[in-house]
């Protein structure tokens, strides 16, 4: 029974992302991964050394590659010995998974923190910010699709030797397939990786007003960390989606998570509450964000973001 | 231009949902709301449909209750609204709904199916793009920005280090997110008519469809939390326990 993993290619690498799938899948048995990108013979060595033996690639072009990648995969599974296919939770992971379980009928469990497929594909996740645990039995035909979170699982190196590569033609998808991606911006951001960063500050609707930002980013760059944003903040438009951490945005485990003017909602929650130490500036008492902070501070960050930036300054 | 919008009474997200204790599903009290966050996808319904003299319709699939959700959705300004509701669909997985949904939705012509991006209460985050495979539309997700005139559809899609353009023919459908408009508060007016719109109710037969039992909840479990942590009132001095605890992780 073979493991199969969707990966998407980002900046001619695989994803970080799609790297911990491939890692995870190993550990579970033979790995078949299906490639969407451009494509090239270092991406499928990436690939294989974390376990990968069989790829599968597809390269859509310009085409959103959702329908035709849901139609190329719904055909290499159909017939296989899948059992399991993993997905990550990135908006084209998303939207491909989606339109496969459609396609296919099969099974989709998403919000996965593990899987195992000894005897029946079991899936476990967490409902309700992360304070009850969910085991999930598939009982459904096919292969089971199975989303998972971000860092969920580590990224190994295994060694492993070059993929057998095969190529993907672009599959017929009817007028599904009828979306072009004419234009791509990166909004970028400065500093250290948010995903990889130490230390992450973020910055919460609390702060009051956009310009406030300009405080997360002076403290974020006096302890060399990344800056994160809640999705109220990122849907006011005060800072780019690339800086949203938690359901819909990215998961974070810095050393060192600081909240300010955060609540914690249940959203929030699930993509920081893995971090290893959490500080919480709220003048809330009642936010949740206290309930996952090792030290929390009620007051106005507007008086003690200033001071603890000046603090840092005279260090 | 008309338009379907995908919306969701959800148990009020203040407290969090309780589960039954037999099949794990979310109890739905009889009072549920409107999903915040569908507000978004019927304000961009709204405008589109504003600006080319069509119409705004509701789809939703719920336990009805006292449709106290579905009144706050119309009082926006939808014209009417389609519910799905049958005992047999209780429980029912994203793929379920997704047929449901789009077998009402197949029952009339729409130029666009609008919905959010996830529910707040599942968090599945896949039924649009189920649909759209159903449907055989072109799924414009994560969409923030949406632009539809004369049979083409553009959208900016959000992506993990930007966004994209990305364009299609109608009829399409959209899954958007929170920051593509800013909805609109129900007037007194509207709230007043949304009493005397429109809903029609739906059972699977109607639709041709059953519930399929792909999976199951086998166990529930109360997650160990983290320790208590310090919690301090800021009487002037507060940053310095923040400065303790760096060098205490040596980050400083």
């Amino acid at each position: 029974m073979a493991t199969w993993v969707f990966a998407e290619e980002a900046d001619g690498a695989p994803t970080p992302g799609s790297l911990e799938l491939v890692s995870k899948a190993a550990t579970m048995g033979p790995v078949t991964v299906f490639y969407v990108g451009t494509g090239s013979p270092e991406s499928f060595a990436t690939l294989g050394g974390c376990g990968a033996t069989t790829v599968h690639h597809l390269d859509t072009g310009d085409a959103l590659p959702a329908a035709p990648a849901a139609a190329a995969l719904a055909g290499l599974l159909t017939g296989s010995d899948a059992s399991v296919i993993l997905f990550g939770m990135g908006n084209t992971d998303r939207d491909i998974a989606g339109m496969l379980a459609a396609r296919m009928g099969a099974p989709l469990v998403a919000n996965a923190l593990d899987v195992s497929t000894d005897g029946a594909v079991t899936v476990t996740s967490e409902i309700n910010g992360g304070s009850l645990g969910i085991t999930t039995e598939v009982t459904g035909s096919g292969p089971a699709i199975v989303i998972t979170r971000p860092k969920a699982f580590p990224a190994e190196a295994t060694g492993g030797g070059s993929p057998e590569v095969h190529t993907v033609a672009v599959p017929e998808t009817g007028h599904a397939g009828d979306a072009t991606i004419t234009e791509r911006h990166v909004e970028a951001s400065e500093g250290p990786d948010l995903e990889a960063a130490a230390v992450v500050v973020t910055g919460g609707r609390g702060l009051g007003a956009e310009d406030k930002f300009a405080m997360i980013d002076e403290l974020a760059g006096l302890l060399d960390g990344a800056v994160g944003g809640t999705r109220a903040v990122v849907d006011a438009g005060w800072v780019p989606y690339s800086y949203q951490i938690g359901q819909t945005g990215k998961t974070v485990k810095p050393d060192v998570y600081i909240a300010v003017g955060v609540s914690g909602a249940m959203q929030h929650l699930v993509g920081m509450k893995g971090s290893n130490t959490i500080i919480a500036i709220n003048k809330d008492p009642d936010a949740p964000i206290f309930g996952v902070a090792d030290l929390g501070i009620v007051g106005d960050l507007h008086k003690v973001v200033p001071q603890l930036i000046e603090a840092l300054k005279t260090r | 231009m008309n338009i379907a919008v995908c919306v969701k009474q959800i148990p009020d997200p203040a407290t969090p949902y309780q589960l039954d204790s037999e099949n794990h599903w979310v109890v739905r009290p009889n009072d549920q709301v409107l999903d915040d966050t569908d507000r978004v996808g019927i304000e961009v319904g709204l405008q589109l449909a504003e600006g080319s003299e069509g119409t705004v319709t509701l789809f939703s699939m719920s336990p009805s209750g006292n449709l106290q959700g579905i009144r706050q959705a119309l009082a926006m300004g939808a014209d009417g609204a389609v519910l799905i509701d049958d005992e047999t669909l209780k429980g029912s997985d994203a793929l379920t709904t997704a047929r449901a949904l789009s077998a009402a939705i197949a029952q009339g012509e729409y130029d666009l199916i609008i919905a959010g991006t996830e529910s707040t209460d599942g968090f599945t985050g896949v039924v649009p793009q189920m649909m759209s495979e159903i449907l055989d539309m072109p799924c414009l997700s994560f969409a923030r920005k949406v632009d539809a005139a004369d049979g083409t559809v553009t959208v900016e899609r959000q992506t993990a280090s930007g966004y994209e353009v990305v364009t299609s023919s109608m009829p399409a459908l959209l899954a958007v997110t929170n920051g593509a408009v800013e909805p609109r508060y129900p007037t007194f007016k509207g709230i007043m008519q949304a009493k005397s719109k429109p809903v029609t109710v739906k059972t699977a037969a109607d639709l041709g469809i059953e519930k399929a039992e792909s999976q199951k909840i086998v166990s529930v479990d109360a997650v160990a939390s983290r320790a208590a942590g310090d919690i301090v009132e800021d009487e002037g001095e507060a940053y310095t326990k923040i400065v303790e605890m760096l060098e205490q992780v040596k980050v400083i």
